[in-house]
C-alpha cells in the first residue's frame, strides 16, 4: 500500500504517549486562552464596555438610587463588596455567551476534529474567562478606590477576599458551560441570562436581609452569592462583614462545583451521542 | 476495493432513542461505502438522508450506534486520535472565529495542530496565498463575504495536508460564484492525492466534482456508482422546450424521438421536458423538427436532471433500470 504522506507534525509520534498528550493538554489550553486574548484586543470596546457596566451599577447604586435598606454605616462600604460578587456573578452570561457562539458556529466541532487536547476547549474558556473576571474586579477595586473606598482588613484580608471572589467566578464559570452545553443555541442563553438578574439581586450585595420581609431575607441569606459577599465584607473589615461566613464562602462554591464541573465535562464528551 | 479509504459497513446511528433503542429517528439505517485513494467520492441525498451524520461519524464527531466504520485504516471509535490525525473537515457551516482575522484563524488551528508558532505562521501565509486570501488576511471573518469565508474554512481545513477531506454540503447557501470559487479550490485539491468526500444536495455538483457518487436516501445508499452510470440510470440529460403556443404542445410531444411516457408536459408553462441520450445530436433534432412542423419554441434547454427526477427514477417502485445499470443498488422503495 503505497502511503501517501501529510504533511505530519513532528509531535505525532509523541503525541500517541501519555507524555506527549499531557503536554498537548497544556499547550492547547494556552493556544486557546491566547485566542481569547486575541480577541479582546480586536474588540476593545466590547472588553472596555464589559468592564464599565459594573462601574456604572456601582455609580448608580451608590449615588443615584442612594443608601441601602437596613445598612447601618458607610453604604459605599457595604456596596463596593456586593458589587464585586455580583460582577462575578454576570460573568456567568459571558461564559454561556462565548461557548454557545462556538457550539453554534461549528468552531467546536472543528476542534473535535482535529488531534488536540479536547478538554482545553474548556480549560482554555476557563483560564480566559478567570482572567477578564480578575480584571474586573481590578477596575471596580479602582474605581471604589477612587470614590474613597478603603479595605481595613489588611493584605490577607485583602487577598482572602479576592480570592473567595474568583472562587465564587470559578463555580459561576462551569455551571455557565454547563448551561451553554445544555442550551446549545444562542437564543436559548437569553432565557437564562434573564434568570441572572433576579438570581443577582436576591442577595445581600445592595441591601441588609434583616430589612426584607421574613420569607425573602431567608433566600436571600441563603444565596451563595450572598455568603460570599458577606464573606467578603468580613474580610474587608466593612460594614455587613460578618466573622464566620468565610466557611460557606468556600463551601457554597466547592459544593456548586462539584456538581456542575463533572456535568459540564460529561455534557461536554457526550457531545459525541 | 483494493485501496480503501473509508470503509463504512452497516452503520447504524438513532437519535433520541429510549434507553431500550426504540423510537427515535433513524439518521442512518445500515449504511455501506467504500472510497478508495485519492477519489473524490459525492454522497448525494436530500435533507435528512443521514448525509451530516455520515459526515460527522466519519469525522470522529459522533459515534455510531453498530457497524464498522474506517478512515485511513483507523476505527473511528477506537482510534480516534489517529483517525484526527489524518482527516479535515469542512462542516455545514464555516467553523472559525468571526472575531479574528484570517490569518488569525489559520494561525490558531495550526497551533492546536501542533506545528508550531513559526510553521504555523508561515503555512497560514501559503493557506491564505493559495486560496487568494493575501490580502484580506488581516480583516476579521465576520466581514468576509460567503465564499471568502469557505475558502478560509477549506484553508483551515488542509492545514496538515490531510490524507481525506470531508466537505459536508460545501457550497450550500453560497451565491452562484461563491459555489465556482469552490469548486475551482476542490479540483485544485485533486491530483495532491487527497482523498475527498463531499455531501450535496445537487446533482450538478457531484457530475461536476466527483469520480463516483452514492445516493443516499433514509439513511441507506440506495444507488452508487460513476456520474456517467448514474445519469445512465436516471434517465441523463433532458431537454426542456417552452413553446409559444400552448396548443402545440401535443404536436410537439409527437416529435420527439422518446416513448411518450418519458416525457413531462406542463400546459401553464408551455413546457415539455423529455430525456435525451445524446445531448447535442438531441438538440439539433428538436430544434429542426419543430421547425420543419412549423412550431415557434420561445426557449430550448439542456439540462441535468434534477435531484427529484433522479430520486424518482432511483426509488421509483417500478423502475427496474436503476439496478440494472447502476449494479449495487440496495433495496431502494421510496417511503
Amino acid at each position: 500500500m503505497t502511503t501517501h504522506a501529510p504533511l505530519t507534525h513532528p509531535t505525532a509520534a509523541r503525541s500517541q504517549t501519555g507524555h506527549g498528550r499531557t503536554a498537548h493538554a497544556l499547550t492547547d489550553s494556552w493556544t486557546m486562552t491566547r485566542r481569547e486574548l486575541s480577541r479582546w484586543r480586536r474588540q476593545p470596546v466590547a472588553v472596555v464596555v464589559g468592564l464599565v457596566f459594573p462601574v456604572m451599577l456601582l455609580l448608580m447604586f451608590g449615588y443615584l438610587v442612594g443608601g441601602g435598606r437596613g445598612v447601618s454605616g458607610d453604604y459605599l462600604g457595604y456596596l463596593v463588596p456586593g458589587m464585586l460578587a455580583l460582577t462575578m456573578a454576570f460573568g456567568l452570561e459571558g461564559t454561556m455567551v462565548a461557548v454557545t457562539q462556538d457550539l453554534d458556529k461549528g468552531v467546536v466541532d472543528r476542534f473535535r476534529s482535529m488531534p488536540m487536547a479536547n478538554g482545553a476547549v474548556l480549560v482554555g474558556r476557563s483560564a480566559a474567562d478567570m482572567l477578564q473576571s480578575a480584571l474586573g474586579l481590578a477596575v471596580l477595586l479602582a474605581v471604589a478606590a477612587a470614590l474613597g473606598w478603603r479595605a481595613d482588613g489588611g493584605p490577607a484580608g485583602f487577598l482572602g477576599a479576592v480570592g473567595l471572589l474568583l472562587l465564587f467566578r470559578f463555580a459561576m464559570l462551569w455551571i455557565g458551560i454547563h448551561l451553554a452545553l445544555v442550551a446549545g443555541k444562542p437564543e436559548l442563553v437569553q432565557a437564562v441570562q434573564i434568570l441572572v438578574w433576579p438570581v443577582g439581586f436576591l442577595s445581600n450585595a445592595f441591601a441588609a436581609p434583616e430589612s426584607m420581609p421574613d420569607w425573602l431575607g431567608t433566600v436571600v441569606q441563603w444565596n451563595p452569592m450572598s455568603q460570599t459577599a458577606t464573606a467578603v465584607r468580613d474580610l474587608f473589615g466593612s460594614p455587613g462583614g460578618e466573622p464566620g461566613h468565610v466557611w460557606a464562602a468556600v463551601a457554597w462554591p466547592l459544593a456548586l462545583l462539584a456538581v456542575f464541573f463533572p456535568l459540564a465535562v460529561r455534557r461536554f464528551a457526550r457531545l459525541s451521542r | 476495493m483494493a485501496d480503501a479509504v473509508i470503509t463504512v459497513e452497516d452503520a447504524r446511528k438513532t437519535y433520541g432513542a429510549t434507553r431500550g433503542g426504540r423510537g427515535g429517528k433513524h439518521a442512518l439505517d445500515g449504511l455501506d461505502l467504500t472510497v478508495g485513494r485519492g477519489t473524490v467520492h459525492a454522497v448525494l441525498g436530500p435533507n435528512g438522508a443521514g448525509k451530516t451524520t455520515l459526515v460527522r461519524i466519519l469525522a470522529t464527531l459522533l459515534r455510531p450506534d453498530a457497524g464498522r466504520v474506517e478512515v485511513a485504516g483507523h476505527d473511528v471509535v477506537r482510534e480516534a486520535y489517529a483517525v484526527r490525525l489524518r482527516i479535515g473537515l469542512l462542516g455545514q457551516h464555516a467553523a472559525l472565529d468571526e472575531q479574528l482575522g484570517g490569518r488569525q484563524n489559520l494561525e490558531l488551528f495550526g497551533r492546536l495542530y501542533h506545528l508550531g508558532a513559526r510553521r504555523a505562521r508561515t503555512r497560514a501565509d501559503e493557506l491564505l496565498a493559495r486560496f487568494g486570501l493575501a490580502d484580506t488576511g488581516r480583516k476579521a471573518v465576520g466581514q468576509y463575504s460567503g465564499g471568502m469565508r469557505r475558502r478560509l474554512d477549506l484553508a483551515a481545513s488542509l492545514i496538515t495536508e490531510p490524507e481525506v477531506l470531508f466537505l459536508d454540503e460545501p457550497t450550500t447557501g453560497l451565491d452562484p460564484r461563491g459555489r465556482a470559487e469552490v469548486w475551482d479550490s476542490v479540483r485544485s485539491l485533486v491530483g495532491g492525492g487527497t482523498t475527498v468526500l463531499l455531501t450535496t444536495q445537487y446533482l450538478e455538483e457531484a457530475d461536476q466534482l466527483a469520480d463516483r457518487i452514492s445516493v443516499v436516501d433514509a439513511g441507506r445508499v440506495i444507488a452508487d456508482g460513476t456520474a456517467d452510470e448514474l445519469k445512465a440510470a436516471t434517465g441523463g440529460d433532458r431537454i426542456d422546450v417552452v413553446l409559444r403556443d400552448a396548443g402545440q404542445l401535443g404536436a410537439a410531444v409527437a416529435l420527439l424521438p422518446v416513448p411518450k411516457d418519458e416525457i413531462t408536459v406542463d400546459t401553464d408553462r408551455r413546457l415539455l421536458s423529455a430525456p435525451v441520450a445524446d445531448r447535442m445530436t438531441a438538440l439539433a433534432g428538436v430544434v429542426r423538427a419543430l421547425e420543419e412542423a412549423g412550431i415557434r419554441a420561445e426557449d430550448i434547454a439542456l439540462r441535468r436532471p434534477t435531484l427529484d427526477e433522479a430520486f424518482l427514477r432511483l426509488t421509483g417502485p417500478d423502475d427496474d433500470r436503476a439496478e440494472e445499470l447502476v449494479g449495487r443498488t440496495r433495496g431502494g422503495g421510496s417511503a
